[in-house]
């Protein structure tokens, strides 16, 4: 299966062993990708690397952003003014509402629907509209650096903000009707894919797959940074982890995230939106891991600096690949749809994955 | 003029018929799928979209054919042919009103059923001669699928039958005459709900209709048994799909909706006849538009364990309903 296949969401290959259409074996390969995000890394400058962190999972270029300038910030020791922390949180929750409804939709098509995939891309142009307002991107955004963020919201991103977080609880509502309210989607869903919570936990899942079994570890909570600590938001998890638990608590997932940017567009602080320093940074030599919860789970920077103005050493945490190693255990016993399905449900970004 | 050359008239008009209504529900497709999904596509070429048909007819007549390598070729060649006859065949016995039809045929109902039956057989074809797994496996899953939904079609029409007394289309229709307490028509599906349910979910799955698309289910096989055609060969499987929901929609008006009847001397007969059968052709697109897709075991289980038992019960309840009347006068 792949990697030209319509439901292996880029270039995934599977192979599969079938027994009619029962899967008897399965084995993830990966490998078509080749970015070389990290590597690439280590030939530029500090600041010029948030480019590429846009470009491993290019569906939450933001909390890539976040991810690597935290680290860079920490080695640096840069203090960041609070309006940047709350514009990061503001743009991470939007980035992560888009990303989910991208899921959403194309995990309808998995399953045969159609129209959700087209509402969802509908609803996704009015937050793109808003990044593109306020990052000048729809997709690349660079817009958090090591310091803060670029720019701050103009004048024209607040009442679009606003008028999303009107449309967007009534269309979720539609959604779930279309899909959680039907019974032939809760059939192919309920019961299908089970992921036990120790195989989660063994296999470092982490995001809406390993809430899903129960097991309510998010980032934002547990190792709070931006403006999460004063932002109220709970944790949708899970029951038995299986293909509707993971579908419920990303939809669960969008209204905590709207609820978010209400709190954030409210709050919102005056102030600098970027600390002061030198234009180009020479970190001391050290190492230091910096994590943040995207769309797919724990997005994490491990950066190494030598004392010059490039970094040394990155390596990305990136968690789709974890969640994604769990097919080879998981699709044995399962049916071809049920494959489809479960590779949907677990919400990966090859672009993130072969990175 | 001898009777042969009737015959092939009939036939030619017929072919033409199925090709002008291919058209026109392609293009309807594209607008009730095009309003469902919020597609802007279909408003885009010519006057309401109007020329979208003609241009996918033309793309579809100049593509170029391919034929893989491995391909067991005569049976490639074939199978199109062997899915498209069928539902040429099964509009000979459709009746579009009081004396409009190509053929009266005292046992229609069996007969439009039985060529229907042999669609899965070019599909099977189709899928086995490809050479390709996603595409077998579509074949197969069509044959297992017709199997399990044919019974429950035939027996949810069977209550029909006993009731009109007749397989004849022209006498099911006239059997639906009349209203019951002066308002409500005696259309079966009044008196036959129940066998008009089962009927419309065993037509879904004999129609290869989302969310039984089993044998082509894109998120699964590609494009299932039609993955390796092309062009006009494409085209052919595609069309026989789209007149089959024609036909099946036609029968079950003629069946449980009083065929051409209830146009009170206004409209014409066949416009009434017509417009009922596109307003199911509707109601299936809109079933397609909207519902996702249930798995193959699922469906079976759905067929074998629900809709058999279940029709076959109907039988009994109209078999025991029929004599009651009978007896009574």
């Amino acid at each position: 299966m792949g990697p030209q296949h319509p439901s292996t969401h880029g270039v995934l290959h599977v192979l599969l062993e079938l027994d009619g259409e029962e899967i008897v074996a399965a084995e993830a390969s990966l490998g078509y990708l080749h970015r070389g995000v990290e590597k690439l890394s280590e030939y530029r400058r500090y600041h010029q690397v948030a480019t590429l962190m846009d470009r491993a999972d290019y569906l939450s270029g933001i909390h890539g952003e976040l991810a690597f300038a935290q680290a860079a910030e920490e080695l640096a020791g840069i203090e960041v003014p609070p309006k940047a922390h709350w514009l990061r949180s503001l743009l991470g929750e939007i980035n992560r509402v888009s990303s989910h409804l991208l899921w959403l939709g194309t995990f309808g098509l998995d399953v045969g629907a159609m129209a959700p995939f087209l509402y969802a891309l509908r609803d996704r142009e009015t937050l793109l509209d808003v990044l593109e307002a306020v990052t000048g991107a729809r997709m690349m955004f660079n817009y958090v650096r090591p310091g803060g963020v670029v720019a701050d919201l103009p004048p024209e991103a607040e009442p679009a903000i606003r008028a999303f977080l009107r449309s967007l609880p009534t269309h979720l509502g539609e959604f779930e009707d279309l899909l959680g309210g039907n019974e032939i989607f809760v059939a192919r869903t309920r019961g299908v894919g089970v992921i036990p919570r120790e195989t989660a936990v063994s296999f470092g899942m982490s995001g809406a797959c390993l809430r899903a079994t129960g097991l309510g570890w998010d980032v934002r909570k547990e190792r709070p940074y931006a403006a999460y600590p004063e932002l109220d938001f709970d944790v949708p998890v899970g029951t038995v982890g299986d293909t509707w638990d993971r579908y419920a608590v990303r939809v669960e997932e969008m209204r905590q995230s709207l609820a978010m940017i209400s709190q954030t567009i409210e709050g919102m602080p005056e102030g600098a939106h970027m600390a002061k320093g030198p234009k180009v940074l020479r970190p001391p030599a050290g190492e230091v891991y910096s994590a943040v919860e995207s769309p797919r789970g724990e997005l994490g920077a491990h950066l190494c600096a030598d004392g010059s103005d490039r970094p040394s050493r990155l390596r990305l945490r990136s968690p789709a690949y974890f969640n994604l190693a769990v097919i080879d255990e998981l699709l044995p016993g399962c049916k071809i749809a049920d494959a489809v399905a479960v590779i949907g449900s677990l919400d990966i970004v090859l672009g993130e994955i072969d990175r | 003029m001898s009777p042969l050359a009737v015959a092939a008239l009939r036939a030619l008009a017929a072919l033409s018929l199925m090709l002008l209504n291919g058209v026109v529900l392609i293009y309807m497709l594209r607008k009730v799928l095009g309003h469902l999904h919020l597609r802007l596509g279909p408003t885009r070429v010519g006057p309401r979209g109007l020329l979208q048909t003609t241009a996918d007819v033309l793309k579809l007549l100049t593509k170029e054919d391919v034929e893989p390598a491995a391909a067991d070729a005569w049976l490639f060649r074939l199978a199109p042919v062997v899915v498209f006859t069928p539902s040429f065949m099964a509009y000979l016995a459709l009746v579009f009103g009081p004396g409009l039809r190509f053929s009266d045929l005292d046992t229609g109902v069996f007969y439009a059923f039985a060529v229907l039956s042999i669609v899965p057989v070019g599909v099977l074809m189709a899928g086995w001669a490809s050479n390709s797994k996603w595409s077998l496996i579509g074949g197969v899953r069509a044959t297992a699928q017709q199997i399990a939904y044919e019974v429950p079609l035939l027996l949810a029409a069977l209550g029909v039958v006993m009731a009109a007394g007749s397989m004849n289309l022209t006498e099911i229709v006239a059997s639906q005459q009349g209203t019951w307490l002066g308002f409500l028509p005696r259309w079966f599906v009044f008196a036959q709900l129940p066998g008009f349910v089962l009927f419309l979910i065993a037509s879904l799955a004999e129609l290869n209709q989302t969310p039984f698309d089993m044998s082509e289910a894109e998120s699964e096989l590609v494009a299932g048994f039609a993955n390796e055609y092309s062009g006009m060969r494409f085209a052919l499987m595609f069309l026989a799909e789209f007149s089959n929901s024609f036909i099946v929609s036609a029968l079950a008006v003629t069946l449980f909706f009083g065929g051409w009847l209830g146009g009170s001397g206004l409209v014409p007969p066949v416009v009434v006849f017509l417009l009922k059968t596109y307003l199911g052709v509707f109601v299936l697109m809109w079933i397609r538009g909207t519902l996702p897709r249930i798995r193959i075991d699922q469906l079976l289980t759905l067929g074998w364990k629900g809709l058999i038992p279940a029709s076959l019960a109907w039988v009994l309840v109209v078999g025991v309903a029929v004599k009651l009347f009978e007896g009574s006068g």
